[in-house]
């Protein structure tokens, strides 16, 4: 029994933060169809500003509740600097072009992001080890969670529900879905479809930004993180489906659990099992668990 | 008229280049040693980039004459020495290519080299086609010289064999009464090797022990939840961790506020270099090991007291044990080089004979090239228990392992050394 | 109707790369005999792009056809190149023909995204099999061709050379033969719209199956070549890092002739060396630039640049 209870938090715990850092990249491929491999970056980035910023907040003895709004300020930052800067300075030329032209863009931003971070913060790794333990810890079946694991869980929560609320009753939001629906009627109608990318590509670098400063507290980032990040990312959103907020948050669920699972009763099957579950999934549902309806054209 | 002048250009030429090459004799041209660690990834942090500080300092020291006794000879017998640095980054069939243009492109006398156990697999054959004396200083895996014999590859620190040993011995020795243990390992080479060690040694030396659960996550997976609740639930009574770099970092930060070392005991292997970076997150009462009687373990002695030094000014903290393995390569090599010019020629096979089975000292103390047909060094090792002192971690009730308990003899493989009993060599 | 140079062109090119081998720098022989490997895979994925699929697990292939031709020295102890050849092509003509039976129904990122979780699973299996030496891999030492021993010899070097040499002539000769061909024109038509090639009769899945085939093939064989050549293999080569390398080095190329790849292959392996040598704190860096640059200014692959110079002579 007590082995279920910690399959299922853990597998929760683990499904609130791929959900996190799934989302930006689900958004940007639904909207723009651009394949964000930089969103590995965004993530390593975020994770970097909010490690530093956050360990000087608390090196100078500022109080330490502090610092978890230092975090996200961070990532905020991190993300309205860094989308708008490659969308304007770069993706904006590439549209129209082969979409595997534009995952090939995206590649080679990652490669100089990643040098990027090496050179502004080197390769030791950055850890602030107080903002996970500080918000104390609830023990349940006999184990220890911290409680900022529910933190976590929140977030998430409040990720998507936010953004679906946005996609569904805001103006914005339905502007935003007609262009993931349909680009050129949607332009046809008279939105501005430029501007629409332009917004979708900087909220989804925030998201990915602030997918690396709420991890930052519970790692020690390290140059490669972004890499590692990005193929978790990459298998959660085609699970879910290209462009579907519920499906990627079913598909961190099922790939949370998985794992858990995995871990708790058969720890040599954790190596695969994400994409045992990608492959599984893709072969009985081809196009990801919810995928938005396209026609054929002949 | 035109071909006089032509032929008289010609010999000219080659009279002036043949002048300059007799003039150049070896005497003044540096001796070009390449050196290849990482740069990049997560193996440059806590091994690489020290590593190349350490090799810095050093060739710094070397070319001022200032090392102590009986290195004190400027360079390599007088030569001064040329550092060459790449990167060990790109995996196997890149590190080949790159050794492949470090020696003929960039031309080195010389090859020190090689944190990866694959990339150190990988180069071997190479430096024997390429024929250049190529110094592994840092991998772990016995593979290297149990699996083939090299004329040309030196090896100059011990391999992981005797993390495992001396760590299961030093482990017994303070808890004996320890009943089952479990185990979180990075799931690549190094890390199912460690374990597969250390649950050997197990075996023969409590063979009642129990195994509760063996954690391998993904390398680099930096989230640990599902395995920190699965060894909390396992209960152990012991941790063994071969963990490194960021990897252990996030694993103790995940695992310290889940009370996880309230209930078990923690063993890490390899967790020397990052010391001076988690007080406050390493628990008291955790048993450390730096992969030979280095960093921490190193003796006094005036040369563990003059690559402190060096390390220090370059580097604003103390030298861990990357920096002890790199300092044995380039000793070793030095003693080699210096022993075949006492007695007449530098030639690569000259240096070769008396490189294989000499014994030198180093900042961790004695080395004996004892293995792999005179190629792989062995030395003794050492393991402690951590301590928080006025908010630094300190290592106390350290206890030394001499070679001949930790080291299988020439002739064995390790795993099956381990499984007869670990009979003492004699050394 | 002007005569297709191509094969002639080929033949030259392979002839002269065989005379200056023995007179090329030892690491000039490495760094060309490694870029015709890869150029050989990339051949592979240039017919899949033709065909309008992009795979991001064809290091699947390209490791299988390594570990084939390694676990026949390791565990058979027959070291001869021309069976090691034989056993990759064997190995992964079988497992492209099972797993394309899955994949010939998908398209455009979810045949990626399979292709990569296949890719995966593979680098998981070998990472978890310490016989063949986990994540370290193993050396493998090929030591005969067609029964002569070259292990030793002078030559030994040059005979690896030259034996990819020949492969890649072969596979540049074979590829242009079949794009020219009746299957090769209708992949360009596949590419361009599925729908109406199958009301024209012919069965799409059928034909990106066989293509599917033959780039894993491609692929196997880049792969054993490149492990004869470096004497090493590790589960890296099947990691989606390693595919996307390939897929890059494609799109670096362009479709446009059977030299891109090898010109794209060679000119990334270059610019990677060199930027290892001069930049080694910041080749990524580098790489990435310079692929920006190319893919803005040569939209077409590397491959438009001489195909311009055509054109305006």
């Amino acid at each position: 029994m007590g082995h279920l209870v910690a399959v299922l938090l853990d597998g929760l715990i683990y499904a609130s933060w791929l959900f996190i850092i799934a989302v930006g990249l689900t958004l940007i491929y639904g909207v723009m169809k651009i394949l964000n491999i930089a969103h590995g970056s965004l993530y390593a980035l975020g994770a970097y500003s909010a490690a530093s910023l956050g360990g000087y907040w608390l090196n100078h003895g500022y109080p330490p509740m502090g610092s978890y709004a230092v975090m996200l300020a961070a990532a905020i930052v991190v993300g309205l600097i860094a989308g708008p800067v490659i969308e304007r300075g770069l993706l904006r030329f590439m549209y129209g072009k082969d979409e595997i032209v534009l995952v090939l863009v995206t590649y080679a931003v990652f490669l100089i992001l990643e040098d990027f971070v090496k050179l502004v913060w080197g390769v030791d790794p950055y850890f602030i080890a107080q903002p996970y333990g500080l918000l104390g810890s609830f023990d349940i079946a006999d184990l220890t969670y911290p409680n900022y694991n529910l933190l976590l869980f929140c977030a998430a929560v409040f990720l998507g529900v936010s953004l679906a609320w946005v996609l569904a009753r805001t103006r914005q939001g339905k502007m935003l879905a007609a262009v993931i629906h349909d680009r050129e009627m949607s332009a046809a109608m008279g939105i501005n479809v430029g501007r629409v990318y332009f917004i979708t590509f900087t909220v989804g670098a925030m998201l990915g930004a602030l997918g690396g400063a709420l991890t930052a507290p519970m790692i020690s980032v390290q140059p490669g993180i972004g890499a590692e990040t990005i193929v978790l990312a990459f298998a959660v959103v085609v699970i879910g489906g290209l462009g579907s907020l519920p499906g990627a948050a079913l598909a961190a669920l099922l790939v949370g659990l998985v794992r858990s699972a995995a871990v708790h009763y058969r720890p040599e099957l954790d190596l695969f099992s994400i994409y045992l579950v990608m492959a599984v999934v893709l072969i009985i549902r081809p196009k990801g668990l919810f995928s938005v309806q396209e026609a054929r054209k002949i | 008229m035109n071909k006089n002048w032509k032929s008289l250009t010609v010999t000219m030429l080659t009279a002036l280049l043949s002048g300059i090459s007799i003039g150049c004799d070896a005497q003044d041209k540096p001796i070009r040693i390449g050196l290849v660690t990482f740069l990049s990834g997560p193996a440059a942090g806590p091994f690489g980039v020290p590593a190349k500080l350490a090799a810095e300092a050093i060739v710094d020291s070397l070319n001022a004459g200032k090392a102590p006794a009986p290195y004190a000879a400027k360079g390599f017998g007088g030569t001064p020495l040329e550092l060459v640095v790449i990167d060990e980054a790109g995996g196997a069939t890149k590190q080949v290519a790159e050794l492949r243009n470090l020696v003929e492109r960039q031309d080195v006398d010389f090859v020190i080299g090689y944190i990866g156990s694959g990339d150190c697999l990988a180069v071997a054959p190479v430096a024997e086609e390429l024929k250049k004396i190529t110094v592994l200083f840092d991998c772990g895996t016995p593979r290297v010289f149990e699996d083939a014999s090299y004329k040309y590859v030196f090896r100059t620190r011990p391999h992981a064999t005797m993390d495992a040993v001396a760590g299961a011995m030093y482990l017994l020795e303070n808890r004996p009464g320890m009943k089952s243990y479990g185990g979180i390992n990075q799931n690549y080479a190094y890390g199912q090797d460690s374990w597969a060690d250390f649950t050997a040694v197990m075996a023969t030396l409590k063979p009642e022990a129990v195994i509760t659960t063996s954690q391998m996550p993904k390398f680099g997976a930096g989230q640990y939840g599902p395995e920190i609740s699965s060894l909390l639930q396992s209960n152990s009574d012991v941790i063994h961790s071969s963990l490194w770099g960021g990897d252990l970092e996030a694993f103790m930060l995940q695992a310290a506020p889940r009370n996880l070392f309230a209930r078990s005991q923690l063993i890490l292997v390899a967790g020397e270099p990052y010391l001076h970076r988690l007080p406050g997150s390493i628990p008291d009462g955790t048993i450390i090991g730096a992969r030979g009687a280095s960093g921490v373990y190193a003796q006094k002695s005036p040369l563990n007291d003059w690559l402190r030094q060096i390390y220090k000014e370059r580097a604003d903290i103390y030298p861990n044990y990357p920096a002890y393995s790199v300092a044995q390569a380039f000793l070793g090599l030095k003693t080699a080089y210096e022993k075949a010019k006492a007695l007449g020629t530098t030639g690569t096979d000259d240096i070769i004979k008396v490189f294989e089975y000499e014994t030198f000292e180093s900042p961790s103390g004695k080395v004996m090239m004892k293995l792999g047909k005179g190629h792989q060094a062995v030395a003794g090792t050492a393991y402690g228990t951590t301590r928080t002192v006025n908010g630094q971690i300190t290592v106390g009730n350290i206890k030394y392992y001499p070679v001949e308990r930790v080291q299988p003899p020439e002739g064995i493989k390790s795993i099956d050394w381990i499984k007869a009993g670990m009979k003492p060599g004699k050394w | 109707m002007k005569k297709d140079p191509t094969i002639a062109v080929l033949a030259a090119a392979s002839l002269m790369l065989l005379a200056i081998g023995p007179v090329l720098p030892r690491w000039a022989m490495f760094l060309i005999n490694v870029s015709l490997c890869y150029g050989i895979v990339v051949l592979g994925m240039m017919l899949l792009m033709r065909t309008g699929v992009v795979s991001f697990g064809h290091g699947l292939y390209y490791c299988l056809g390594a570990y084939a031709a390694g676990t026949l020295d390791q565990v058979y102890k027959i070291s001869d190149m021309s069976v090691m050849l034989l056993a990759a092509i064997l190995v992964t003509a079988s497992v492209s023909a099972a797993l394309g039976l899955l994949l010939r129904k998908y398209r455009d990122i979810f045949f990626a995204m399979l292709s990569l979780a296949f890719s995966m699973i593979l680098y998981g299996l070998l990472v978890k099999t310490s016989a063949l030496g986990s994540s370290d891999g193993f050396n493998i030492a090929a030591s005969k061709i067609a029964g002569i021993t070259v292990a030793g010899t002078a030559g030994e070097r040059y005979v690896r050379y030259a034996l990819t040499v020949v492969c890649a002539f072969l596979a540049g000769v074979f590829m242009h033969k079949y794009v020219t061909s009746h299957m090769g024109r209708l992949a360009l038509a596949i590419r361009d719209n599925e729908l109406r090639v199958e009301y024209m009769g012919a069965s799409v899945p059928n034909i990106i199956h066989v293509n599917y085939m033959i780039s894993a093939v491609m692929a196997g064989i880049g792969g054993a070549l490149v492990a004869i050549a470096v004497g090493h293999i590790d589960p890296e080569m099947a990691y989606w890092t390693t595919s996307g390398e390939f897929v890059f080095v494609g799109i670096l190329s362009g479709t446009g002739s059977i030299f891109a790849p090898f010109l794209g292959a060679f000119i990334f392996e270059t610019i990677r060396s060199f930027a290892y040598e001069y930049s080694p704190n910041t080749w990524q860096l580098a790489l990435g630039i310079t692929m920006l640059v190319v893919i803005m200014f040569l939209p077409g692959g590397l491959w438009s640049l001489f195909m311009r110079k055509r054109k305006a002579a």
